[in-house]
């Protein structure tokens, strides 16, 4: 909103002013993102700049929180630092076995909420679909009805949805589910979980690809002889995929980030980095969990510059002109 | 062909068209059906029945109707017995099952499941199951020398009240109803709890949404009225809080907010504090609401910006040139024209804010829990069917809003960035 030449010396007072709201707001938004990262090479184990600090000393920057980040849960962290020692901080140290939990169990939520919800979208976006907006809103509800709820619901079932170890699903999924056969405390119930949450995300954005995808040109590829397949991966697919990355991406930050229901349902050897963290500030919280932070910031800036990429390729793709 | 004109239109086998479009019609609705089905079942599994069996905990425990036979088979006997002054057969089949538990070690969840209505039960329970084979009848007597609670018009009012397996009792209890030896009355003022937290969690909520909509609606214009490439540049700085993690920016305002703070140590190396002055705003009620509205504030902006991008601003120029102050134009021209953006960034921000956990549990100390903290305390608490009751108030009220937010909005209109 450029100032019209005729407004008034007060209007131009208010529109300065509604122009420093606005900083302040964009301030209030991004401030304390950014705050973390410079307070994350503290030297000193304060949450606040110290003076050293402030005066742009060196001595008041470390990489010691990065440091602890490698050496936490280390059998021989004062050793020195060669194959063996790097290759306990792979099998041995805390975050780096969060870290490993963490995207392993997003890795597979993600491929189960995009595929499942990617083919829902399709049969959702068909003007035949029976009952659309009673399943939509069923679809859409994990993110609308709290975490603690579903979590709570999901700790009661998953401790009883258990098979026997000897019996044909015990054969199937016994790898995945504890040592009792449950769905709790085991790595396929927390993925499952996560998946649930993930699907909304890749619903609303793989419906949204979909409202300008032209059915007719389906009908046009089975006119000139494609079998359903080939009209899906030629046709369909490469018109929807940056709806359907986008989707995966948001369900992959979705997991990468939930905590609650992994405190409900998940036991000690499903420690994902939300949850360590979580342990981390309410126990003995140390700038070890900024440098934690700073690198999930760094790692959100990257999956939001190729979300922000891909929409405009798919705006470019459709035809929609600039925002 | 010499048919009559006002035959049936058939298609080339034969058959009537309209009975060919019908199975036609059919075929593909079941087609997509038929791939929603996959997403559909999974949805049932992990989230649906999850939450059904949920609600049926909350109306279902059998910890004492399962190991008290006897006393259970006399209530059905007697269901008009009067708890003021219960018979001897009564306290005989009470002490039997007592006994009874010692041996099968059922004391703990008999004693759990009457302590809902009656708190202190689990541990008359443990002490009176421990002496029930010592005890010489009269039992009426022998009992409440044991511990005159037995005696309590109270317990025998919600003994029988357990001996049924399904219950409203928790949703009773969670109503802040107490059973007193008339029966269930409501609680004193000051111990309605659980109310309270719920009234409290609504009023935060309300609070948060607020000053989203005051802070988000100048944003948004600024986003909607600006040269687009200048507004998608300023759009990065609300979706990179979108995208980072809420535990990142829950630590970032304890870093900025607590009492060796960023923020406390400015003011104090500025003068304007006193070092002993230092302000308290973390880990009570202002973290949970400063954390909380940057956590949804983006929630809010999205949605008005979506709406105020396509309102024509030829509309408030009209307004100018008809002689309306600019006041008059934004109150009475874009204002009005807003509205369906605040309703849909209102509703979202409430919807998220009453069923928070993680920022109030990490950020909100004593006095800023909300209701979702108190769910997962009676769950560390195994008190949970009253956990499961709450959740299930909290579901009603949230399913509520959902059904207005569908009416007002349409969830077909939810979109991100």
């Amino acid at each position: 909103m450029a100032l019209p030449t005729y407004a008034s010396p007060l209007e131009r007072i208010w529109y300065y002013t509604y122009l420093v709201i606005c900083c302040l707001v964009f301030l209030f938004l991004i401030a304390p993102i950014l705050i973390v990262i410079p307070l994350s090479f503290n030297a000193e184990p304060y949450f606040t700049f110290t003076q050293k600090m402030l005066s742009f000393d060196p001595e008041g920057y470390s990489l010691r929180w990065y440091d602890t980040l490698l050496t936490l849960g280390h059998p021989a962290p004062e050793t020195p630092r060669d194959g063996t020692w790097w290759a306990a901080v792979w099998e041995r140290a805390t975050w780096v076995q969060a870290a490993k939990n963490s995207f392993w169990v997003g890795l597979w939520a993600t491929i189960l909420a995009t595929t499942l919800g990617t083919v829902a979208a399709l049969g959702l976006s068909r003007p035949e679909m029976p009952y659309r907006r009673l399943v939509m809103a069923l679809l859409i509800s994990p993110m609308i009805v709290p975490i603690i709820i579903i979590a709570v619901g999901m700790s009661f079932f998953f401790a009883k949805a258990c098979v026997a170890p000897d019996s044909a699903m015990g054969f199937l999924f016994g790898w995945a589910l504890s040592e009792k056969g449950c769905l709790a405390n085991s790595h396929l119930g927390v993925i499952m979980a996560h998946a649930v949450l993930g699907i909304p995300f890749v619903i609303i954005t793989v419906t949204a690809t979909l409202t300008g995808f032209d059915q007719s040109l389906i009908r046009a590829a089975q006119s000139l002889g494609a079998n359903p397949r080939t009209t899906f991966f030629k046709v369909i697919m490469p018109l929807i995929l940056p709806g359907v990355i986008s989707g995966a991406l948001f369900a992959f930050v979705t997991s990468f980030d939930e905590v609650v229901a992994v405190l409900f349902i998940a036991g000690p050897d499903q420690q994902t980095i939300p949850r360590q963290m979580f342990n981390g500030i309410r126990e003995a919280i140390s700038p070890a969990i900024l440098a934690v932070a700073t690198i999930l910031v760094v790692i959100s800036v990257l999956l939001l510059t190729t979300v922000e990429l891909l929409r405009r390729r798919s705006d470019r793709l459709r035809g929609v002109t600039g925002r | 062909m010499a048919e009559a004109p006002t035959a049936l239109l058939t298609t080339a086998d034969g058959r009537p068209l309209k009975a060919a479009l019908a199975t036609a019609q059919a075929r593909a609705r079941r087609r997509a059906f038929l791939l929603v089905l996959p997403l559909l079942a999974f949805v049932l599994l992990t989230f649906l029945i999850p939450i059904v069996y949920m609600l049926k905990r909350s109306f279902e425990h059998d910890g004492f109707a399962s190991s008290a036979p006897a006393l259970v088979a006399w209530f059905k006997s007697n269901p008009d017995f009067d708890p003021m002054n219960p018979p001897e057969e009564a306290y005989a089949a009470l002490v039997q099952d007592l006994a009874r538990m010692q041996v099968e070690k059922t004391t703990g969840i008999a004693g759990t499941r009457i302590n809902y209505s009656v708190p202190g039960s689990i541990s008359l329970f443990k002490k009176g199951a421990r002496e029930a084979a010592s005890l010489t009848p009269p039992f009426k007597e022998s009992l409440p020398a044991l511990d005159k609670e037995w005696a309590r018009p109270a317990l025998w009012r919600g003994m029988a009240s357990a001996s049924h397996v399904y219950t409203a009792e928790f949703y009773k209890v969670a109503l802040d109803l107490k059973l007193t030896d008339k029966g269930w009355e409501r609680g004193q003022d000051n111990e309605r709890i659980y109310l309270y937290l719920f009234a409290k969690t609504f009023l935060i909520s309300a609070i948060i949404t607020l000053l989203c909509l005051l802070l988000a609606f100048p944003v948004a214009h600024l986003l909607a009225t600006l040269p687009m490439a200048k507004s998608s540049l300023l759009m990065i700085l609300v979706l990179l809080p979108f995208w980072t993690s809420l535990l990142v920016r829950t630590t970032s305002w304890i870093a900025l907010l607590q009492e060796q703070g960023v923020v406390n140590n400015m003011l104090v190396a500025l003068g304007l504090l006193d070092d002993s002055g230092r302000l308290a705003m973390m880990y009570n009620m202002t973290g949970t609401i400063v954390a909380m509205t940057h956590v949804l504030l983006p929630f809010m902006i999205l949605p008005l910006y979506s709406v105020m991008r396509v309102i024509p601003p030829s509309y408030a120029r009209a307004a100018r040139s008809l002689g309306a102050t600019s006041w008059t134009t934004f109150r009475r021209v874009y204002l009005p024209q807003t509205l369906p953006g605040i309703a849909a960034g209102s509703l979202l921000v409430f919807i998220l804010a009453v069923g928070y956990y993680i920022t109030p549990a990490l950020v909100g100390g004593a006095d800023g829990q909300l209701i979702s903290n108190l769910i997962a305390f009676h769950m560390s608490k195994s008190n949970w069917s009253l956990a499961a009751a709450i959740a299930g108030m909290l579901l009603a009220s949230i399913l509520l809003l959902y059904w207005l937010y569908d009416r007002l909005i349409g969830i077909d209109r939810l979109k991100f960035g």
